[in-house]
């Protein structure tokens, strides 16, 4: 199917660039005339995606495939992994350390923000070599 | 009640001047934690926060608030300035709580109505 592709690579623990991608797509989306409900869904999912790989997985690369029908995301890090995807994806669970904290992360909100602000999100994750998390948000 | 009425109003300093001035403001919204806000933070508020950090600047401009004021004389460090700059967002400061900060910000809104 014919589609925009729009690559991504993320740098770890770069807070003064953290949020620049996500950023990159919503001005793109913007310019190619989506609903901004469906840009507001994107750039806050994206961005949790984002920082999650800032925060807690030394980086990674982002893949945003755009079609008429729908956008992708697919956030894949080579990070620690996540040892309990149920309970990470719960409210209020965090494993930030305190000097992220101290600027205003570590709400435990990110995955849960994720989860309902996209149709589909899926989680594949291994311990040790990384994770790649898949999520859409379906256009009109 | 919009943006620039904030300005106008001259109970807030000015830290950075945005560039969609006339939008109107939906509500004032009040959180420090950015996950939180980037979930609840209704398109068009006035954010109101303490944290005066470049994630604050990244969170508003992708929940698409209308502003940032900044309460209790919390600052933006450079790195965030710049990107208030960059990402045209109004950013006002106050030295009021959050919450009397935001007060205002909703009487002035329902006195419009
Ligand atoms: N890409 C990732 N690699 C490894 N662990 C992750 C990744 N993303 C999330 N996690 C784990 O899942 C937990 C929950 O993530 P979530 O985004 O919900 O909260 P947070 O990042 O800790 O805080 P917040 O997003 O509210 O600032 C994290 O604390 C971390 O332990
Ligand atoms: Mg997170």
């Amino acid at each position: 199917m014919e589609g925009i592709v729009l690559n991504y690579t993320i740098s770890p623990d770069d807070f003064t660039r953290a949020g620049e991608a996500s950023s990159d797509v919503k001005r793109k989306l913007k310019q190619l005339g989506v609903s901004p409900e469906a840009v507001r869904k994107v750039a806050i999912a994206m961005y949790e995606g984002e920082i999650n790989m800032v925060i807690h997985a030394n980086g990674g690369e982002i893949t945003v495939e755009i079609t008429p029908e729908r956008i992708l995301m697919i956030l894949a890090d080579s990070g620690p992994g996540i040892p309990d995807v149920e309970k990470a994806m719960q409210a209020g669970y965090s494993t930030a350390p305190d000097e992220v904290r101290s600027l205003g992360f570590g709400a435990g909100m990110g995955l849960p923000n994720m989860k309902s602000y996209t149709d589909d999100l899926k989680i594949e994750t291994k311990l040790g070599v990384g994770t790649t998390i898949t999520m859409e948000v379906r256009l009109e | 009640m919009q943006v620039q009425d904030l300005i106008d109003s001259g109970r807030f300093k000015v830290i950075s001047l945005g560039e969609d001035r006339e939008r109107e403001l939906t509500t004032p919204f009040c959180c420090d934690l950015l996950s939180v806000a980037m979930g609840h933070a209704p398109s068009g508020c006035a954010w109101v926060t303490v944290m005066g950090n470049i994630n604050t600047l990244a969170v508003a401009s992708l929940a698409d608030a209308a502003c940032i004021i900044l309460a209790e004389g919390a600052a933006l460090d450079e790195a965030a300035a710049n990107k208030a700059r960059m990402q045209e967002i109004t950013v006002l400061g106050t030295e009021e709580p959050v919450f009397e900060a935001a007060l205002w910000v909703w009487q002035q809104m329902k006195g419009q109505d």
